[in-house]
């Protein structure tokens, strides 16, 4: 059965845009379903926010040698109050990331909960798989796994792990509509201090919504090859693609 | 110069005039990430009572941020007047708030003192204010401009529209709009922050608001948000430019961050006011600000996050702006944490932008990772109606898709409208009659999608 197809115009708009347009009215205010919608939504980008990073689960699904570590940030309220902190890796931490530095890496793999945990768990694990095969002869360091992490913190991990790369996965910040965004932060030479601009970045991947595991991994992959050979990441690389993958200012 | 005061026992020391506003300023997390915050609530209030018997001709005789270091201090002092400045000259910094809240004090003495205050004598006096003064002495002043409407008469309340879409779909962006101007929204601006920064772009979407103005001959004006460069070249290119937009800040540091300086922000409103494109009036300039954003671009020279914003008011002034809108949510929760110190910044900045002769609105908002909810926004844009606010911003149902924020909706402005008695811009309201958009009781007529379509037809 074919469904009639509504070319109205009313309906063409409606198809044109997800704001949340037509919402009817309960005298000046919104009717009670959308009200809850609206409440809905905004309750899972909260919870999204304030769920915690489960690191065993984690391990688990993306195999392979992993270690823990967690930023200066002590809680969710530090974290939030203080990026300052979440970028800081830790002290305690250090010693372990040194003994796993060995002879050097050309990646260091981060999965950091940012400001989305809830975007880690779903897609963190299936985007590193695919990650990966795509990278077949690189020598990985074991993937980290950072608590109340800022997307510099990467910086301070893959300086000692001896990287030439640092490859941030992190949760973005929640919309209304968006829980689940992870964005894929790369870093040349990682060393404490490094500037935004010196980053490159691949976000909104979240599929079936945002971008697939496939198409992340291939912008990254050509972004990971396009750093090592050039020896840079940053403006200089973004020169190169139409793609917008320069460092979001409203990143994690 | 040091400051001291001995209160409940303890001995309260305070480095220097930019240590004391800091400490004397309610808490917010910004501060405390700056290292600025009082210590403690004790410190916080004696550095109150040191601010209370300070002159105003303080903050004249002493810059926070350098003369020679800073072209919004030079701009402060050297377009300082001191005529208008006069009758409060000999006050202290309490002796004018009590002075502005005294019922002798009505809006045509504010408008006339404006020009004679300074952002850190309204800044210090905001200090001392509590919620309910920002509100009442606020409410005393109108600041009024014209475009094409006209806005902050005494008894309206006009509403940006802000139709973004995360690709600047034109099609979208339409639907957005027309849901908007069906629910009454638009008065103040329809005005589209744009996903892509491309001058062509923004000379395409000035296009498309500009045939949809005409089309239904609405009595408003349209901006598309992108920096003054690229307005100044959409101008050359002959786009429809009513409004210049830019983000200002309150240092020169600051500004150098957004890529401006007020002789490029002088030069961008030159070439709107070429276009003569105003109808009622030439106020071309739409800024935008919000407390955080020097000390985010660290360029705030140890000064505090709300005297901050309130030097990018002197940026603002100096422009004659048609519309000043602070962002007050946006920003994040490591300046503004929680609903109450969102609702705070808010009441100060519309006190401080009015104060100094500004037409405030606010951007009522809030993201994700703030302690903040509808029940916070509803609060502070309720006492922002009290408080006389010029316009605020209108989002389909609150959520904007572009930048992933919740602002405040078309139907929050016909709640703020029908329960404080407001009316939309003069103008626009009797565009609304004309077009059959609106019942007997002003509330926007139910329309089905046809009729709705009828009314205004879509350009499809």
């Amino acid at each position: 059965m074919t469904l009639p197809v509504d070319d109205s115009p009313a309906a063409r708009l409606r198809a044109a845009t997800q704001a949340r347009i037509a919402l009817g009215r309960s005298g000046a205010a919104l009717p009670t379903g959308p009200m809850l919608a609206f409440q809905l939504d905004h309750a899972c980008a909260r919870d999204a926010v304030h769920l915690a990073m489960d690191g065993d689960t984690l391990a688990q699904l993306i195999g392979g040698e992993t270690l823990s570590v967690r930023s200066r940030a002590d809680t969710r309220e530090t974290y939030l109050k203080r990026p300052d902190l979440g970028r800081a890796l830790d002290p305690g931490c250090a010693p372990m990331l040194d003994a796993a530095a060995g002879q050097g890496h050309d990646l260091a793999l981060v999965v950091g909960d940012g400001l989305s945990a809830h975007a880690v768990h779903a897609h963190a694990p299936a985007l590193i798989a695919v990650l990966r095969e795509r990278l077949s002869g690189w020598r990985i360091a074991p993937v980290v796994l950072a608590r109340q992490a800022r997307v510099a913190l990467g910086d301070a991990i893959g300086e000692r792990l001896g990287a030439a790369i640092v490859l941030m996965l992190i949760g973005e910040r929640p919309g209304l509509s968006s829980p689940d965004s992870l964005g894929a932060y790369l870093t040349w030479a990682p060393r404490i201090g490094r500037r935004d601009s010196e980053r490159n970045c691949v976000s909104n991947i979240r599929p079936p919504h945002g971008l697939s595991y496939d198409q992340a991994a291939d912008r990254i992959a050509w972004l990971l090859n396009a750093a090592r050979s050039r020896r840079v990441s940053g403006i200089a690389l973004k020169d190169e693609t139409d793609m917008p993958l320069l460092a979001d200012p409203n990143a994690p | 110069m040091g400051f001291a005061i001995d209160l409940a026992g303890t001995r309260h020391r305070f480095a220097d005039l930019k240590a004391l506003l800091a400490a004397a300023s309610p808490h917010r997390s910004g501060d405390v990430l700056a290292g600025l915050a009082a210590a403690d609530m004790r410190e916080r209030v004696a550095a109150r009572y040191l601010l209370a018997d300070l002159p105003l001709r303080t903050f004249l005789d002493e810059a926070l941020i350098p003369y020679e270091a800073d072209e919004v201090t030079r701009l402060i002092v050297d377009s300082h007047d001191a005529a208008a400045f006069a009758p409060v000259a000999h006050l202290t910094v309490g002796g004018l708030r009590d002075l502005l809240l005294s019922e002798t004090v009505d809006g045509a003495m504010l408008a006339a003192l404006a020009p004679g205050l300074t952002p850190e004598m309204v800044a210090a006096l905001s200090k001392l204010c509590r919620n309910q003064d920002l509100i009442a002495i606020a409410a005393k002043t109108r600041v009024v401009t014209r475009f094409r409407s006209t806005i902050g008469l005494a008894g309206t309340l006009a509403v940006r529209l802000q139709p973004n879409h995360p690709v600047d779909d034109p099609m979208g962006i339409a639907a957005s709009t027309l849901d908007g101007l069906l629910l009454g929204s638009g008065d103040a601006v329809i005005g589209i922050n744009p996903a892509s920064d491309s001058v062509q772009r923004a000379g395409e979407l000035l296009r498309l608001l500009d045939d949809l103005r005409e089309r239904y001959a609405i009595p408003t004006q349209s901006c598309v948000l992108t920096h003054v460069t690229n307005s100044i070249l959409a101008i050359e290119q002959g786009a429809p430019v009513d409004l210049v937009f830019q983000s200002i800040a309150g240092s020169e540091a600051a500004n150098q961050g957004f890529g401006v300086t007020l002789a490029l922000i002088g030069e961008a409103r030159e070439a709107a006011l070429s276009l003569g494109r105003g109808t009622i009036g030439d106020n071309v300039m739409y800024f935008e600000t919000g407390q955080g954003a020097a000390l985010s671009a660290d360029a705030h020279h140890g000064v505090d996050q709300q005297t901050m914003e309130a030097r990018a008011y002197a940026v603002a002034r100096a422009f004659d702006p048609l519309l000043v809108n602070t962002v007050v949510g946006f920003i994040g929760p490591e300046y503004l944490y929680d609903g109450k110190e969102i609702l705070r910044a808010g009441l100060e900045d519309h006190f401080c932008g009015k104060l100094l002769g500004l037409p405030m609105g606010v951007d009522v908002c809030y993201t994700n990772h703030c302690e903040a909810d509808q029940d916070d926004m509803d609060t502070l844009l309720t006492l922002l109606g009290v408080a006389g606010v010029n316009f605020v911003i209108g989002v389909p149902g609150s959520d904007d898709i572009m930048l992933n924020y919740q602002s405040t909706s078309f139907h929050d402005a016909l709640y703020l409208r029908r329960t404080l008695g407001l009316a939309p811009a003069p103008e626009f309201a009797a565009w609304q009659r004309e077009m059959g958009l609106v019942e007997a009781d002003g509330l926007p007529r139910r329309l089905s999608p046809d009729e709705a379509a009828r009314l205004l037809p879509p350009p499809l």
